[in-house]
């Protein structure tokens, strides 16, 4: 199944404007959508008879900078079955970048967001335990935002060099 | 036979300082404890393995810090690590020793300028006796690093050196 | 250059660090918190496993990670595309060729010079890339073989390692992390005579496996240690995103090599083993382990296959430069870019999105197989014994750099 296939079958079932547009430069193409709507569409894609996207391989937090002011989340999917792409594009705001969770449809999820949140602190509502997982617990700020500073001293050891 | 075994036949008496018999007791017997933190830790397997045998300097990897003598920080520390490499030294009994593996546990190695996590060196958190450089050391430079580390303990002595008396000395004096 | 100590000790540093999930006060009667690890010698590295049980029965484990965290990502943002390829070396240490690859074909992908890449570089990479595969599983095998009991193993791998090791350093100059695939070529063409050695290390290696299999695999204590225990659906295997031999000693056919079929692996005809549940239940521990001995068996063969086309089809030339296509300035267009292949812990990803005005990725996300594969472990370890709980971590083969980055 193509990429046009896929949108149309998503807008047939969901609606013509649950997607906001199409990246058709991204490898594999990308579709944008709205925050709220995520688990709709993703529960859709997994469930669907013709598209059972039914691997998520990848979530990826992404930071634009304090000038763009916005924050995006980056879901690949992948069809083993049917052996089909797609690449999911979610825009936050970047003062209050919150999400859905997606652990109650793909519990690969659980570990991937909490790294996200870990590294960019953006929130996923109905996380099941959402704690830092690679940071320790008592540090600062999140690292790979693009405003970030690290800081001065942890536990009196210098973390510059 | 050896010249220590016809010593032994003769009369039965060997004469030695104690500095030396404690030194080469400990310097023949070093257990490192058996922990990597990264790469390097491979190569450290590597060396205890067949091809390099460290069995044949005395070094047997023992699990628990309580009997090791020799901690091989084998590889990054990262900052969520240092508080354990810290408990670790600190359950191990004296005399202890540490050699620093690598380039990242030496001075942050690759890890030196974006890396926000990585300690910049061992050397921060607990004191070390032998730095061994490469990214990972060869088991070949881990070997000529613990062999350093084996003169370094023949060197040492039970009663504490001149300097050291000099200025109590000199505190006494003043005092 | 030798540091002052800065460390300031503080009894509580340890619990404000890494706080554990469950508190002393809420275990109801007989059960116990169990902290294995981070330096235990059975856990693989740097992981620590908060475990609750009941006597020996393992009610919970809570992995706990980071303590390897090395700020790839970060490290990636900052670097211009080649200069990244050291730090990808140092992601999966013990298969730095295979994740090379992986990012290597990327990037050349953004730019779009993949399909100019010479063949004699890419049976090349698929060869160096599959004796590392090799080197990888011979410490999984090894190492699990000694965690469960059989020290023999560990011996026997290592010493085979150590020949896979030294015929890499011939190749690239090191032995562990090698920075040998560049973006667009490769650090230097083989060195003359490789192909001959290594033809002789594979005829020496087979009977080798035989040995191991019959050793190992096939012990009544290993078997007992391992069959029945930690058994993987493939469903649930697939809903955790499960990938590599784990998911084929589940019972699915699916490996990238086949299904993206990049580089020259389709030109190679290999199989892909799947467990089949033969000493206990389908997608059991010893499936996994058996899984990787059979891959071991099927990378020999792309190996020798590899070393055909490099002899006769694709042979050494005086004239050839592995480094004439490597783009002195990498800047690909504006893109986003997913890139996954198949290392030996499972699928490797990397996400990357240039921005077209930089030589340095905007953003370059790396997808640990052993990361995705580790969330598995609650599932898999619930309900048995506490030493069932090792033999279980060694069956998914984890490596801590992959797992933290």
């Amino acid at each position: 199944m193509n990429f046009e296939q896929i949108v149309s079958n998503i807008k047939t079932s969901l609606g013509e404007e649950i997607i906001l547009s199409t990246d058709e430069n991204a490898s594999p193409k990308a579709i944008i959508i709205n925050a709220e709507n995520l688990v709709e569409v993703m529960g859709f894609l997994q469930k669907d008879d013709q598209l059972y996207f039914d691997s998520l391989s990848c979530i990826t937090g992404l930071d634009n900078g304090p000038e763009s002011n916005t924050m995006e989340m980056i879901y690949n999917l992948y069809s083993i079955p049917y052996d089909h792409h797609l690449m999911m594009k979610v825009e936050l705001s970047r003062e209050k970048p919150v999400i859905d969770s997606l652990c109650s449809l793909w519990k690969t999820a659980d570990w991937q967001e909490r790294e996200v949140y870990d590294m960019y602190g953006i929130h996923f509502n109905n996380h099941p335990d959402l704690r830092r997982i690679l940071m320790p617990a008592d540090w600062d700020g999140f690292p790979l935002r693009k405003d970030y500073q690290e800081q001065e001293y942890y536990r009196g050891i210098k973390v510059e060099y | 036979m050896g010249l220590l075994d016809r010593n032994i036949q003769k009369g039965g008496i060997v004469i030695s300082k104690l500095d030396d018999l404690i030194n080469w007791a400990r310097l023949s017997s070093m257990w490192p404890m058996a922990f990597g933190t990264a790469c390097c830790a491979i190569e450290f397997m590597g060396a205890q393995s067949t091809p390099y045998d460290l069995d044949r300097f005395g070094i047997v990897p023992f699990a628990s810090p309580r009997q090791a003598d020799v901690m091989i920080v084998a590889g990054t520390v990262t900052f969520k690590m240092a508080d354990r490499v810290r408990r670790l030294y600190e359950q191990m009994a004296e005399p202890r020793y540490v050699v620093s593996m690598g380039s990242c546990s030496n001075c942050g190695g690759p890890y030196w300028e974006h890396g926000y996590h990585v300690v910049k060196g061992v050397d921060r958190i607990i004191p070390v006796d032998v730095y061994v450089p490469g990214c990972p050391p060869r088991p070949e430079a881990l070997i000529g690093g613990l062999l350093k580390l084996q003169e370094k303990i023949r060197r040492e002595t039970i009663v504490a050196p001149k300097a050291i008396e000099k200025l109590l000395e000199e505190k006494a004096k003043v005092a | 250059m030798a540091n002052q100590v800065q460390y300031i000790f503080d009894k509580e540093n340890l619990r404000k660090s890494a706080p554990q999930k469950f508190k002393s006060e809420d275990l109801k009667r007989e059960e116990m918190i169990i902290n294995i690890g981070p330096q235990h010698p059975s856990t693989h590295g740097v992981l620590r496993l908060e475990v609750l049980a009941k006597g020996e029965e393992v009610i919970e484990v809570v992995p706990h990670l980071g303590y390897l965290h090395r700020c790839f990502e970060k490290h990636a943002e900052n670097l211009p595309y080649n200069q990244v390829i050291p730090f990808v070396d140092r992601m999966d240490y013990l298969a730095a060729m295979n994740t090379e690859h992986a990012y290597a074909m990327g990037v050349e992908r953004m730019l779009g010079i993949d399909k100019i890449i010479p063949k004699r570089v890419e049976y090349i990479r698929v060869l160096v890339a599959e004796l590392n595969r090799l080197a990888s599983h011979f410490i999984a095998l090894g190492s699990y073989g000694m965690d469960i009991g059989a020290v023999t193993a560990f011996f026997w791998m290592t010493r085979d390692r150590e020949h896979i090791v030294r015929l890499l350093e011939w190749a690239s100059g090191a032995r562990m992390l090698y920075n040998y695939i560049w973006v667009g070529g490769l650090f230097y063409d083989l060195p003359v005579g490789f192909e001959e050695r290594c033809l002789e290390f594979t005829t020496y290696l087979k009977p080798k496996i035989k040995e191991l299999e019959r050793v190992v695999i096939d012990n009544k204590i290993f078997i007992d240690r391992t069959a029945n225990v930690g058994v993987l659906p493939v469903d649930l295997a697939i809903n955790y995103g499960i990938t590599g031999p784990m998911l084929r000693g589940s019972g699915l056919k699916y490996d990238l090599r086949k299904v993206d079929g990049y580089s020259v692996y389709p030109e190679i005809d290999f199989d892909i083993p799947v467990g089949k549940g033969e000493a206990g239940t389908l997608g059991d521990c010893w499936d996994r382990t058996w899984v990787r001995v059979q891959e071991c068996y099927e990378s020999i063969k792309i190996i020798e296959q590899c070393l055909e086309k490099l002899k006769t089809e694709h042979k050494r030339t005086r004239d050839f430069d592995p480094r004439a296509l490597a783009p002195k300035k990498i800047r690909p267009k504006a893109q986003d870019f997913y890139i996954r292949a198949e290392n030996p812990k499972g699928e490797t990803g990397f996400f990357f999105r240039a921005d077209g005005r930089s030589d340095v990725p905007f953003r370059c996300k790396a997808r640990g197989a052993s990361f995705v594969n580790l969330s598995i472990i609650n599932e898999l370890a619930k309900g048995g014994l506490i030493s069932d709980l090792v033999a279980v971590i060694g069956s998914i083969d984890i490596v801590l750099g992959e797992v933290d980055r």
